[in-house]
């Protein structure tokens, strides 16, 4: 048995690079988070907790559940692809409690963002220059804005 | 109240393993959603955009984006006469108060771009990461793990197309995640949802429903820097060449 004569100082080492090995393999697993490699080199459960931030626009389906009476408007008119967070901004929170009210909109304001004359605009596009269009008159005078075309009875 | 050494050593782990559960949460789960059933892109149509702004606005309330930075925004091209390779490109604020109004006597011609991750299939700024703080998912959507990101900005620099920037306040990478949280239950993107004239719409490529598919086959479509192959997925309709 000279073959192991003196082997001593190997056992020695591999024990060492065990021991090493094993230290490295234990700071690993309490490092890398569970989840890490789920899917690939990121940790899995980071699109879960991406998936659950909150919502701040309800959604047109969501408006649509309760006010079906401007669906209904809103329908056969100019804006029926305008959805109403467009207009009203993000309302979730009032969708989930409905004591809490939308702020009032200034139309002096949004109907211009979209329809101000301006040549960059698609040539289709319907534009006014408000300041002479109206003659200051606020666009809701003429304008439902849920239906905005004027009707034949109207005034011009 | 007397803990033998083994009553000790049994309970420890278990603290540790209840104490992990409690420091993750529950996040919401969203019943009914197979990552594997989607691969998530948007189409463009530039001839629609009026450049109103309302996606910038509507990006910045879903997503509480700091001011001067932004998720996704509007830029206005002006390309006269045959100068295609040095169009005047602005974009006051993102373009989220909308755009100084041109009249008919300027020459050229004008267009609005609105801008986004691209979310590529081969993305730059995933393969840059040096922690794997950003991927893409299984459903096709360019992500960021901010609690795991350092904030080394190489993904900044890598995106060819801008769409990253370090959060202010967090000191971590941030970007569009073209609302995961709302498209993983059912609804469309914020800025989607604020567009008036359906010039952004969510689409999903794996599903054969989607009329992106149609779209695509009857449309003259591109992308954007097509020659750097990031297999980017937001499409854009009628787009004027000197937009690079």
């Amino acid at each position: 048995m000279s073959v192991f004569k003196d082997s001593g100082h190997l056992f020695r080492l591999v024990a060492l690079y065990a021991v090493g090995t094993l230290t490295f393999l234990g700071i690993r697993a309490f490092f890398v988070p569970h989840s890490f490699g789920q899917y690939g080199h990121y940790r899995g459960a980071a699109i879960t907790e991406i998936a659950a931030h909150p919502i701040h626009f309800a959604g047109h389906q969501t408006c649509e559940t309760c006010h079906a009476d401007v669906q209904e408007m809103k329908k056969t008119g100019m804006h029926a692809q305008v959805s109403c967070e467009a207009c009203h901004g993000p309302l979730a929170k009032h969708a989930d409690d409905p004591s809490i009210q939308p702020a009032k909109l200034d139309t002096a304001v949004l109907c211009v963002r979209c329809h101000a004359a301006s040549a960059a605009r698609p040539k289709g596009f319907p534009q006014v220059a408000a300041a002479e269009h109206s003659n200051g008159l606020p666009c809701e005078t003429c304008h439902k804005p849920h239906s905005p075309a004027i009707s034949a009875g109207g005034a011009k | 109240m007397n803990i033998s050494r083994r009553q000790m050593l049994i309970l420890l782990p278990a603290a540790a393993v209840a104490w992990e559960s409690v420091l993750a949460g529950t996040p919401e789960s969203s019943p009914n959603y197979k990552m594997t059933d989607h691969w998530w892109s948007m189409l463009i149509d530039i001839s629609k955009c009026i450049g109103c702004g309302n996606c910038v606005r509507a990006c910045q309330a879903e997503n509480d984006v700091p001011d001067g930075f932004f998720r996704t925004w509007v830029e206005r091209y002006h390309v006269t006469d045959w100068h295609l390779e040095n169009p005047e490109v602005i974009s006051p604020d993102g373009g989220k108060e909308g755009f100084p109004s041109v009249t008919e006597d300027d020459n050229g011609k004008y267009f609005f771009v609105p801008k986004l991750c691209n979310h590529c299939a081969d993305s730059p700024c995933t393969q840059v990461c040096p922690v794997g703080a950003t991927f893409i998912s299984p459903d096709g959507v360019v992500l960021i793990d901010q609690t795991y990101c350092l904030g080394c900005a190489y993904c900044v620099q890598a995106c060819p197309y801008g769409c990253r920037y370090i959060h202010p306040q967090k000191k971590v990478a941030d970007k569009c995640t073209l609302c995961y949280h709302r498209i993983t239950k059912g609804l469309t993107t914020a800025c989607c949802e604020a567009c008036p004239t359906g010039a952004r719409q969510l689409a999903d490529l794996k599903n054969p429903k989607d009329p992106i598919h149609e779209f695509l086959r009857t449309h003259n479509v591109q992308i954007l820097k097509p020659q750097m192959a990031t297999g980017a997925k937001v499409f854009y309709n009628d787009l004027d060449g000197s937009v690079r």
